[in-house]
């Protein structure tokens, strides 16, 4: 079973617990949840640079030199 | 370092690892206080972990951060206080260092925290972030709480709380 450190700042002894079994499962369910929010964080900054990429070659398409369509960001 | 920080605490953690680090019972008799962290976790699949900071055992934060990677920049905000430690895929035997500071723990008034990381890697993934958070809570803050997701401190990661006083 994992244990945390609990350190007490008034004596500054510094004790190890083990974890109870609900203090487990919430660690668990919070890693879940973190993994879900990381994967969209990452979709989301994905699906922009798909965006601007697609945006970039349909203006290059059109006859905008590289330098403008710089100038445009 | 003004000669006015006192070190209040440190822990170092154990060859078991530690799946939290928690100050408890931190005296409100300073003005500020400060938070230095030599972390590594045993996450094997990623070259850091997150670091989550609660205040008397609540999570209602937000913060903003900038970051700078091996390969590029960013920022980003998020609803808790989370700067990173560095985890098992860096360079063996290295820790990431984090500092927070945070002015008036023991007022009234919702509190904010200012924080500064580095990860160490001989390697292309490496990250130093900068970030601002903030915590509702009003309550003078006397237990901090530090994690790493579903991960563990390994062996001698350290936690080191300081209280200064402003005279």
């Amino acid at each position: 079973m994992p244990t945390k450190l609990i350190i007490d700042c008034s004596t500054g002894v510094t004790t190890e617990v083990e974890l109870t079994a609900e203090e487990v499962a919430q660690r668990e369910a919070d890693a879940v949840a973190f993994e879900e929010i990381k994967a969209a964080e990452e979709a989301a900054v994905q699906a922009k640079a798909d965006a601007k990429a697609s945006a970039e070659a349909k203006l290059a398409a059109l006859g905008l030199t590289a330098d403008e369509i710089a100038a445009l960001n | 370092m003004a000669n006015t920080y006192t070190a209040i605490a440190t822990v170092t953690v154990g060859s078991g690892g530690a799946a939290t680090i928690d100050f408890t019972s931190i005296p409100n008799i300073y003005t500020d206080l400060c938070l230095k962290v030599s972390g590594r976790s045993n996450n094997s699949s990623d070259y850091y972990s997150t670091l989550t900071m609660t205040f008397n055992g609540t999570n209602t934060y937000t913060n903003r951060i900038l970051f700078g990677t091996g390969s590029g920049t960013g920022s980003g905000t998020d609803t808790s206080i989370k700067p990173f430690v560095q985890a098992s895929s860096a360079t063996a035997n290295t820790f990431g260092q984090n500092e927070f500071y945070i002015p008036n723990y023991a007022g009234s008034n919702a509190k904010s925290v200012s924080m500064d990381m580095v990860t160490e890697n001989n390697a292309t993934n490496a990250l130093a972030l900068l970030g601002a958070g903030l915590s509702s809570g009003t309550s003078a803050i006397s237990s901090i709480t530090l994690s790493v997701g579903s991960d563990l401190f390994v062996q001698y990661s350290t936690a080191t709380l300081y209280g200064i006083k402003n005279s």
